[in-house]
């Protein structure tokens, strides 16, 4: 008998690795794999693909006897079976560090296809299957890649940004601990079709495992990958430098303070050479696109959003985890359908997508499908895709001023509108939250947003107006 | 006992290697000192204000060293959302463990989370919490 045991974060701190060592105390044989993303089930032990969870060290015993009960066959758990899961296909299913389950698994093939099909057919390969940045703006990544393979310079380089810093997402924190060669391999065929060389994948102080598992595949495949070169640099706690200019700055060695564009980091970007900023999930949808073709993954989504999404279901929720399926789906299915409503059983007041510069959004909108356009049309965005719940305890003058708060503390202070408006903002919410003079400090919260909207240099101060001014309007009860 | 130095030689090949080399010297004596700012300065052809521009603005660079041992404590949306706020008062009633606010481990669907050094601990309730402070 061999058990499976995740060792992603997640799994080691609700007790994997405990557990783990209850069953090799035992006698057992335990092999630790990647995690299959449903972690209200954490500790999930996989015995022949039947599964046990969440498991605690005192269950080990019974599980070894077979007197414990079952979750059934894990590939079949509803979780999972509805799921079109390219990105995350070996999620649950192999050894994050083994070369061999990597090549069983479709590894490299798509690095194999685009050093066979060159460099101009790999771009054209990624502008027809239509994937846009999954790190939160949407760009499509062809016409990001084709440029930067037309701009003529002696070094390029591919920058992978891995600052997931968005509270409720974890879909690059899952790749790097549970996949990390499919991220390895998508730079280095980006690396491929633009001619850059050097690689490097800049990664949150706040993920020690993801580290630790990327510096480990990078030394494993670095034969395999070469002339490409993967590099590993940590960051050190500034949210501000998951901005693709603020996060240049910070690989350079210097303060991560945003850089207005133009120039685009493109044709300008790290030491003053064109270079790819992209996020985790953009590369590592990459070997799917290689392997599988363009056409086939543009079959999936919705509009202009095409291909999966792997959204994350975070917060107050029953069934959290990780989601990847074709854009279109409606936050009432993830919500209430796939997430089975709150953890604590009350009632939903709210859902916050993309992290702490998302808008809220009450029941009452839960017919948006997730789709970039249709978001934005409804004054909220996607993100990074990941969504958080709250029950109807939420205090929205408080999360209001969470988000002011926010960006008061990782404001990079290049600009004022970020800089000082944030903290303005904590001021005036203080005022209101105090019964003063509500009426005239709403609008003048108004008012600052914006000014923060349109006169702020990045998505931090741009963006906080959307949490602010979504509970502000949807939750008006809870300001006055 | 590792030296500036040798923190300087690892890097010395490495482009923009400042932030590398800094979070070896926080990880080797606990904070970046004024003076091994000044040595980096000169070993990097940078002024002092610059490195110390930079320490000063990542949040994971100290320039005092903490005595206590440190728990960082998620206090993002997700895990508000699951209760981490009705935690921090237990954090507040003790003085032993410097309990600093961290915005997000990446364990955003079984909060309340935390950190210790390296290692990361989840679905924390009063009792968990005050265990964990108590044994650190």
């Amino acid at each position: 008998m061999t058990v499976r045991i995740s060792d992603d974060a997640v799994a080691i701190a609700c007790g994997a690795d405990e557990v783990a060592a209850a069953f090799l105390a035992a006698g057992v044989a335990v092999e630790r794999v990647s995690s299959w993303g449903m972690q209200w089930l954490e500790p999930l032990v996989d015995i022949d693909g039947i599964g046990y969870g969440p498991v605690s060290v005192d269950q080990v015993p019974d599980i070894i006897n077979g007197k414990a009960t079952s979750l059934g066959r894990i590939a079949e758990h509803t979780f999972i079976v509805n799921q079109s899961r390219l990105t995350f296909a070996r999620a649950g299913k192999t050894r994050p560090l083994s070369l061999d389950d990597y090549y069983a698994s479709e590894g490299w093939l798509g690095l194999a296809k685009a050093r066979e099909m060159g460099a101009q057919a790999t771009i054209d390969t990624v502008m027809a299957s239509g994937l846009r940045g999954r790190g939160g703006a949407g760009f499509p990544a062809g016409i990001k890649w084709q440029t930067v393979a037309r701009a003529d310079a002696d070094q390029k380089y591919i920058v992978c940004n891995a600052d997931e810093g968005d509270s409720a997402t974890f879909a690059d924190r899952m790749v790097m601990e549970g996949d990390p060669f499919l991220l390895i391999e998508g730079m280095a065929i980006a690396g491929f079709a633009v001619g850059a060389d050097k690689g490097y994948v800049y990664i949150r102080s706040e993920y020690p495992q993801a580290i630790a598992k990327m510096e480990a595949a990078i030394k494993l495949s670095a034969y395999l990958v070469a002339p490409f070169v993967v590099e590993v640099r940590v960051g050190a706690g500034a949210y501000v430098c998951g901005e693709e200019t603020s996060l240049l700055n910070s690989l350079e060695g210097k303060r991560g303070e945003v850089r207005a564009k133009p120039p685009l980091p493109a044709l300008e970007g790290l030491f003053g050479k064109p270079t790819i900023v992209n996020n985790v999930l953009t590369l590592a949808a990459v070997p799917w696109i290689l392997t599988h073709g363009g056409d086939a993954y543009a079959a999936y989504g919705a509009g202009r959003s095409k291909g999966t999404m792997p959204i994350q279901i975070a917060g107050n929720v029953k069934h959290g985890g990780l989601y990847e399926v074709a854009f279109g789906i409606t936050l009432a299915e993830l919500v209430n359908d796939i997430g089975g409503g709150t953890a604590s059983g009350r009632p939903v007041r709210c859902v916050q997508v993309g992290g702490p510069l998302g808008a809220y959004i009450p029941p009452t909108q839960f017919h948006l499908p997730l789709d970039y356009e249709a978001f934005a049309a409804a004054d909220a965005l996607v993100g990074h895709a990941g969504i958080t719940v709250f029950d109807d305890t939420v205090d929205m003058a408080q999360m209001a001023r969470f988000a002011m708060e926010f960006c008061a503390v990782e404001s990079c202070g290049k600009c004022t509108p970020c800089r000082l408006g944030s903290t303005r903002g904590v001021e005036t919410l203080d005022q209101i939250i105090a019964g003063k003079n509500v009426e005239e400090n709403l609008a003048l919260i108004a008012d600052l947003s914006e000014t923060m909207k349109f006169g702020s240099l990045c998505a931090l101060g741009g963006f906080t107006p959307y949490p602010v001014m979504s509970a502000i309007k949807h939750f008006p009860e809870d300001f006055r | 006992m590792v030296s500036i130095a040798d923190i300087l030689a690892e890097h010395k090949d490495r482009d923009g290697p400042l932030l590398p080399i800094l979070h070896d010297v926080q990880k080797a004596f606990g904070h970046v000192s004024e003076d091994s700012m000044r040595e980096i300065a000169n070993a990097l052809n940078l002024t002092r204000a610059e490195v110390y521009g930079v320490v000063s603005f990542y949040h994971d660079f100290r320039k005092e060293a903490e005595a206590r041992p440190v728990l960082k404590l998620c206090r993002a949306e997700a895990c508000k959302a699951r209760g981490v706020e009705a935690l921090v008062p237990i954090a507040d009633n003790q003085s032993r463990v410097k309990v600093e606010a961290i915005y997000c481990l990446g364990l955003c669907a079984v909060g309340p989370s935390a950190m210790v050094g390296d290692k990361v601990y989840a679905r924390l309730d009063d009792v968990k919490f005050k265990t964990l402070l108590e044994a650190m």
